[in-house]
């Protein structure tokens, strides 16, 4: 009995949870060495007092328990002395169910589709085209909804307002219109004043102004216009750049950071249009920027998982407060981070508010890339690349993670979904994949699109993914 | 020679006449009239001149007109260029890939049949005596059952030749190709590609079987290098193709991809 005794205190250890931050959270503990996964949520929810049950993950020296404490060990650097920080992750509480088949493929436009996006409440949809119209679909019918002429040329891309009151178009003569989507109709004036095509459009975020009256609008004229939409006129123009403007992303601290041609990324303040800061770095042009309060930013003042009825009823300020609350959540920890993808093979990761040196380059890729996304709870972030192939890196370190190989031909678009355990990604090669994150592999492969997949969205509650193409239809996938 | 600018002084001063706009009106319009008058009235070398500066100021006068119709019209025939890219695309140059050219299930149901749609759908029936050259053998010279084919063939990698013995079909060396010069229909490019083999010779059973290549000829070629995919997004790597010229003559087998 004794010598059992013996053989139970040997395998116990001195442990103490500690949060993603580096935050030591309660006291040590005295855990047994065979303690499963389960055991440690039960354990981590009632020392951080958690109303409802949270999933985490669990990690000991950047190594994640899978079973057993024991088995995420070194048993021969075990130092029984010594406290064991876990560290523990918080998992998004509900579940994206993965996409398996397409329930619809919906014909429609007469060209190729150029750009798809969900609205942020996740109850509309609308897509952009060579045909020169911006459509509206029903999400529920998987029928059209609205079709909006008034562009003259290829509708280059869209952006729903944060409040999914409005919807932006660019086009290829450097027109930016504005749509409503409750009837399909304009609102406002034709914005006009970029002299070549529209790049990128980006939405002030919902936590600085909840009225959604502000938009940036970069262009292949190498500016970038702050455009009030209500009175339809340009507020500033950002010049300074000496090439096409690639990416415009509004970030939520009251920058915009801007990438181009010339090779810089610059970073400009939003309420007097001063350039804050030239990131330098990269040795070809920049394709792409991402935030890692993208998702935050995009998602406003809805929730993914709760039904957006509440929305309607509260005050904006109310909603304003929530937007906030959310993003200080996000932020709080190490700050807006900024990721930018080149044609020189390689990204940079930026902590833009502060610094103009880069944190970490990322080297790896063997051809440009084109796309990057960070997840929407921030740790991971995706690089899409013509190389075929998608690479994962640590969002806050940088660290290669994996590569995701299985496309045939160049990888253009990536998309998280929001719980951020999935990811999909289109590619000239006419199919969309679908990647598990969490164990680095292929899901499955949705074969259905004739001819190339030029745009990718995930919807915001995770239920749809719509994706477009070269082969002018838009098809919706549904698990 | 006036000292000074007196009219234009007096002008400035006191105006026009109260009737000069209405005068000026007539007399422009009136003007027509009397320079038609003139044409028809003058005579000899004067006319002449008069008739060729007025033809002169005719064309002119037309040409402004035409110019200025054409103007307008243009504004509205301009038209948006087909084949839209998105933005990460617009400033390189990607070239024009043509989409996934048929389904899988209709070409495999095609291959079982061995009919396809072609572009050249008759073709001469070569006899056997055009294609195959007697070959005398023996000691006196009087076996006659070697055959050389005397068309453009294509052979396999793995070829072996058997013992002169039982070599009933030669060859020859100088015939046999490698590759063909491959149209894309719908892309309008040729791509010298390599032949994986000979799917089928209208002509005759054998001359498949031998790999003979006249015109109408059914290749099987390597396209993998232009970059096609399927539907469930696998490359496609061998697609029929249909000889459209006579390669013993040419020297060289042009084909057109079969979509």
């Amino acid at each position: 009995m004794g010598e059992e005794m013996e053989v139970e205190d040997t395998k116990r250890l001195l442990c103490r949870f500690v949060s993603e931050n580096g935050d030591k959270v309660g006291d040590m503990l005295d855990l047994p060495v065979d303690c499963n996964v389960e055991q440690l949520g039960l354990i981590c929810n009632a020392i951080l007092q958690n109303e409802e049950k949270t999933p985490y993950l669990f990690f000991v020296n950047e190594k994640e328990i899978t079973a057993t404490l024991i088995k995420a060990l070194d048993p021969t650097k075990l130092n029984t002395e010594d406290v064991i920080d876990i560290v523990y992750e918080e998992q998004a509480v509900f579940k994206v169910r993965p996409v398996t088949r397409c329930t619809s493929s919906m014909p429609g436009h007469a060209e190729a589709v150029i750009s798809v996006s969900f609205s942020p409440d996740g109850k509309h949809l609308a897509s952009g085209s060579g045909d020169k119209t911006v459509r509206f679909w029903d999400v529920h019918t998987q029928t059209p909804h609205f079709t909006c002429q008034g562009h003259n040329h290829w509708v280059l891309c869209i952006a729903w307002a944060p409040d999914s009151s409005k919807l932006a178009s660019g086009c290829k003569n450097g027109k930016i219109m504005i749509w409503d989507p409750q009837t399909g109709k304009q609102l406002g004036k034709v914005l006009s004043g970029h002299k070549q095509w529209i790049t990128a459009l980006s939405w002030e975020p919902y936590h600085q102004n909840s009225d959604c009256r502000y938009l940036a609008s970069s262009s292949k004229d190498g500016d970038i216009r702050i455009w009030d939409v209500i009175l339809g006129s340009t507020v500033r123009v950002l010049s300074g750049h000496s090439a096409c403007v690639t990416v415009v992303r509004w970030g939520g601290s009251n920058l915009i950071y801007s990438a181009s041609q010339d090779r810089s990324i610059k970073v400009w303040r939003s309420n007097d249009g001063v350039m804050c800061r030239t990131l330098l770095g990269h040795g070809h042009w920049v394709n792409t920027l991402a935030l890692n309060t993208d998702y935050i930013n995009r998602i406003g003042p809805f929730d993914p998982v709760k039904n957006n009825q509440q929305v309607r009823t509260m005050k904006k300020a109310q909603l304003k407060e929530f937007a906030l609350k959310r993003y200080n959540d996000v932020v709080q920890s190490n700050g807006e981070r900024l990721v930018s993808g080149s044609d020189d093979f390689t990204l940079f990761l930026w902590d833009p508010e502060n610094e103009k040196k880069p944190l970490a380059r990322l080297t790896g890729h063997q051809q440009l890339v084109n796309d990057v996304k960070f997840s929407p709870d921030g740790r991971v972030l995706a690089s899409a690349s013509f190389d075929k192939s998608i690479r994962l890196w640590e969002a806050k370190t940088g660290k290669f993670i994996c590569t995701l190989r299985g496309h045939v031909q160049a990888v253009y678009m990536v998309a998280f979904s929001a719980d951020s355990r999935l990811m999909v990604s289109g590619s000239a090669d006419s199919t969309l994949k679908l990647w598990n994150i969490k164990n680095k592999k292929l899901e499955i492969d949705l074969p259905g699109h004739a001819d190339e997949v030029f745009a990718v969205d995930w919807s915001t509650d995770g239920a749809r993914v719509v994706s477009g193409g070269k082969d002018k239809v838009l098809r919706l996938w549904q698990n | 020679m006036p000292q000074n600018e007196y009219i234009e002084r007096h002008r400035k001063l006191h105006g026009r006449r109260l009737d000069y706009e209405e005068r000026k009106r007539k007399r422009d319009a009136r003007e027509s009239r009397i320079r038609s008058k003139k044409a028809r009235t003058l005579r000899g070398i004067k006319a002449k001149i008069y008739n060729k500066e007025r033809r002169n100021e005719k064309i002119q006068m037309k040409k402004k007109i035409k110019a200025h119709e054409e103007k307008k019209t243009k504004k509205q025939t301009e038209k948006t260029p087909e084949g839209a890219l998105p933005v990460y695309l617009l400033d390189r140059n990607v070239e024009n890939r043509a989409k996934v050219l048929s389904n899988m299930i209709k070409q495999k149901r095609k291959e079982k049949a061995g009919k396809w749609d072609v572009p050249i759908p008759k073709v001469r029936a070569q006899g056997d005596s055009e294609v195959f050259k007697v070959l005398k053998s023996g000691k006196t010279r009087r076996k006659a059952w070697k055959r050389m084919v005397t068309k453009v063939t294509f052979v396999g990698e793995d070829f072996t030749r058997k013992p002169p013995k039982f070599e009933r079909f030669i060859r020859p060396m100088g015939l046999r190709f490698k590759k063909a010069h491959v149209t894309h229909p719908e892309l309008k490019a040729t791509f010298c590609l390599p032949i994986i083999g000979v799917k089928k010779n209208p002509s005759s059973p054998m001359f498949t079987s031998l790999g003979v290549i006249t015109k109408g000829t059914v290749l099987e070629v390597n396209i993998s290098e232009l970059g096609l995919v399927t539907q469930a997004g696998k490359v496609v790597w061998g697609k029929f193709a249909q000889v459209t010229n006579n390669p013993e003559n040419d020297g060289c087998i042009n084909a057109v991809l079969l979509v």
